[in-house]
């Protein structure tokens, strides 16, 4: 863990897979060139897409449920020692035992602890973020401990020994001829003729799993949802492995971020609704679970919770960036964001990919660290994110606050004197001085009046589609639309607002408008991003 | 030293240095149906179709009739200990139930593997919410322990017309955190496999609903 101190009070960030291991545009670069990636994220975020719409377009209060999900994860991180230490009270009354994380290291050894004084060496899981955050598998692994899988698509890359590439569908990278495959190769007794048909491929992994649910007596998983005033958690899931993990064996161990605590059980009839939307685009997953403390006769009698900081302090520490920990990890912006569509989740290098990860893990693991700096470029600031956040995380402002730190953590390092060496040139200069652009409301009005110059290398097409260096790695497979030719806010100006009251220079930029101006780019990015590939393939690259 | 729960709770407070002041929680949204019963029956059978559920209907009189006609003649079911028996068919040589006690620490319980072999497990149910065509189980003794609504493969869940509501904040009043709850939309399902949606994986890989006037 590292500790900074920036004549601030000193913040404690994460360790674990919350960090990017090598600039995002180089990793993306090369991701890119996976086509059977590119075609199956993009079939699978196109179709969630359409899924979540729809039901999210049933429901004529969803922007009520949205403002109420907010404010409530506003309350709870307002108020979140008084929260955390009344679920501890609750849950250890109703016969659990809490314990307390600082960072991944410890909450993997206390999992270790319990399940060792079990005397067990392999255990069940369901998937579950916190976990794959501290590395719970790979530690356990290296103690003499196996962790099964039971998610299915958890379990087929597992199996494959491979990462997830998506957080809701992990395996999406995959058809299915590879996972019968791979079944094949890997579960033993499994049937010599497994056909490529996913419900045979679904059988196959119920007949293996069975065994393991009925067999095994420590089970491992995330939380959802953990209620302050009862003591109560909570786990959505569609297959039942949930279920099995939750109620067969004796003892369950359970991950959870501080931040996930609501204040009272009537809260869930607000989240119950804004995360299955959001999440598979169902109007209700197949399976959630509810329990307080120890049922006697009745699902494990030896609970546990670990509550875990692993930087989240950290995020909470920033009153702009702390929003993110209002995630409830559903993924829609994921499958909003058309620089997640086509670099996929791998290259965000952490857990936490797309564009809630390119705020979560800078922050959680300290923006200075590996290269965790690079995230906050990751996106186009289209907006899409934001306007499908159940919990209106304004991730683009966030992005743009982050960009300034980025740079600031850049120039501390003398990145950006004259004659240094450094590895993105391009990148520094086009971020040079942003976060006063970015911050003061007259600087961004001077970028703008420029706007109309870059005109003048958009070429007859109206669109710049080579760009030097470092982004010209991203614009080689997209092209960038022209900057409008008059910005939002200068259009505002000269029609309506002319008076309008002179903002103060500290004051940062109406992200609001930025979304406003760059409403509708998203469909465009992707018409031309298709275009583009389509037109190559045409050409036979 | 300090322990890590001090130190959590300090380092929270020093991120809290700015004193956040929220506003109270603004619930806009609808918390009250405005829906007929009938209008909200229709619209919980048009979901749980949706999600591949079969539905049918009884009345009290007629639920043993129609318990009997989804059973067929040859099988081994298991109810919860508080169930009422009025509802069931009467056993024969071919068609047997068995009780479970609901206390897996106490006779009376099936174990998990004689459990894995019953044919189905027959429930009542707590509260159905329309929108979104969920059953809720709150562990009431005629909805047992949790096991047994999950390891047999078939769950024919009775649905009393007075326990549906149309709303998901109409159906969280109506259950009790204080027993474990489970909430049932369909079967089992995955989408993990090129997003093809396929029924049952780990649960029950049919759900069976009787709607009782």
């Amino acid at each position: 863990m590292t500790a900074v101190s920036l004549g601030m009070p000193q913040v404690f960030h994460g360790e674990g897979n919350i960090f990017e291991k090598e600039p995002f545009p180089k990793y993306a670069k090369r991701e890119l060139t996976n086509e059977q990636l590119r075609a199956n994220l993009g079939f699978a975020t196109g179709k969630i897409r359409t899924k979540r719409a729809n039901v999210v377009g049933e429901l004529p209060d969803w922007q009520d449920l949205r403002t109420a999900g907010s404010m409530i994860k506003q309350r709870v991180m307002a108020n979140l020692p008084e929260y955390l230490e009344m679920f501890e009270k609750n849950f250890t009354a109703a016969g659990g035992h809490v314990h307390w994380a600082r960072n991944a290291t410890e909450a993997n050894q206390i999992a270790l602890d319990i399940i060792k004084a079990e005397g067990v060496n392999e255990i069940i899981k369901i998937k579950s973020m916190a976990t794959a955050e501290s590395g719970l598998n790979e530690y356990l692994e290296e103690h003499g401990v196996s962790a099964i899988e039971t998610d299915l698509a958890e379990e087929i890359v597992q199996l494959a020994d491979d990462r997830p590439s998506h957080i809701l569908v992990p395996a999406i990278h995959f058809n299915r001829t590879q996972i019968r495959d791979i079944f094949k190769q890997k579960i033993e007794g499994v049937k010599v003729d497994l056909s490529d048909n996913p419900a045979e491929l679904a059988e196959a992994s119920r007949i293996r799993l069975r065994d393991k649910f009925f067999n095994n007596s420590v089970a491992v998983s995330g939380v959802n949802f953990g209620i302050a005033e009862t003591g109560t958690l909570s786990i959505v899931e569609s297959e039942g492995n949930g279920r099995m993990c939750l109620t067969l064996p004796n003892t369950l161990i359970s991950f959870m971020g501080i931040e996930k605590l609501l204040p009272s059980f009537d809260d869930l009839e607000v989240f119950l609704q804004l995360l299955p939307r959001s999440s598979t685009g169902e109007r209700m997953n197949p399976y959630t679970s509810m329990w307080t403390g120890v049922t006697p006769g009745d699902g494990p009698q030896n609970m546990h919770v670990i509550l875990i900081d692993n930087g989240r302090t950290a995020v909470l520490s920033d009153e702009v960036g702390r929003q993110a920990l209002h995630c409830i990890r559903c993924s829609a912006c994921m499958n909003v964001c058309p620089v997640y569509e086509r670099a996929g989740g791998h290259a965000y290098g952490s857990t936490y990919p797309g564009p809630i990860g390119a705020i979560l893990s800078p922050q959680l693991g300290g923006i200075e660290n590996e290269f965790n700096s690079t995230l906050p470029f990751a996106s186009s600031l289209c907006g899409a994110c934001y306007e499908v956040c159940p919990v209106k995380i304004n991730i683009p402002d966030v992005l743009v606050d982050l960009r300034g730190k980025a740079v600031d953590f850049e120039k501390a390092q003398g990145k950006f004197k004259g004659g240094k060496k450094h590895p993105h040139p391009q990148m520094d200069a086009i971020m040079f001085g942003a976060k006063q652009l970015f911050r003061s409301g007259k600087m961004m009005e001077l970028a703008e009046q420029a706007l109309p110059a870059s005109h003048l290398v958009t070429g007859k097409q109206h669109k710049i589609s080579w760009l030097p260096g470092l982004i010209g790695g991203w614009t080689k497979y997209r092209d960038i639309p022209e900057p409008p030719s008059q910005s939002f806010r200068n259009w505002w100006k000269t029609t309506e607002h002319k008076s309008d009251k002179k903002r103060s220079s500290g004051e940062r930029v109406e992200i609001a408008a930025l979304i406003e101006a760059n409403k509708g780019k998203r469909e465009e990015a992707h018409a031309k991003a298709n275009a583009a590939q389509s037109a190559r393939e045409a050409q036979g690259e | 030293m300090t322990t890590a729960k001090e130190d959590i709770l300090a380092r929270i407070r020093a991120s809290l240095a700015d004193n956040p002041q929220p506003a109270e929680p603004v619930r806009a949204y609808r918390r009250q149906s405005q829906l007929s019963a009938e209008a909200t029956k229709e619209m919980l059978v048009d979901r749980l179709i949706d999600y591949k559920a079969n539905v049918f209907y009884a009345t009290e009189d007629s639920l043993p009739e129609k318990i009997e006609e989804l059973l067929g003649a040859n099988a081994h079911y298991v109810i919860p200990e508080g169930l009422n028996q009025a509802w069931l068919p009467e056993d024969t040589a071919t068609r047997t139930r068995v009780t479970d006690s609901g206390n897996d620490q106490k006779s009376g319980a099936l174990s998990l593997r004689e459990l894995d072999k019953v044919d189905a497990v027959i429930t009542n149910s707590t509260v159905s919410c329309a929108e979104t065509g969920t059953i809720f189980l709150n562990s009431n003794p005629d909805e047992g322990r949790r096991a047994i609504t999950l390891v047999p493969d078939r769950h024919i869940c009775v649905v009393k017309e007075s326990t549906i509501v149309e709303l998901i904040p109409e159906s969280i009043a109506r259950i009790s955190y204080e027993r474990p709850v489970t909430m049932i939309s369909g079967p089992s399902a995955t989408s993990d496999i090129e997003l093809i949606r396929v029924e049952g994986v780990h649960g029950p890989r049919t759900l069976d609903v009787i709607i009782v006037a």
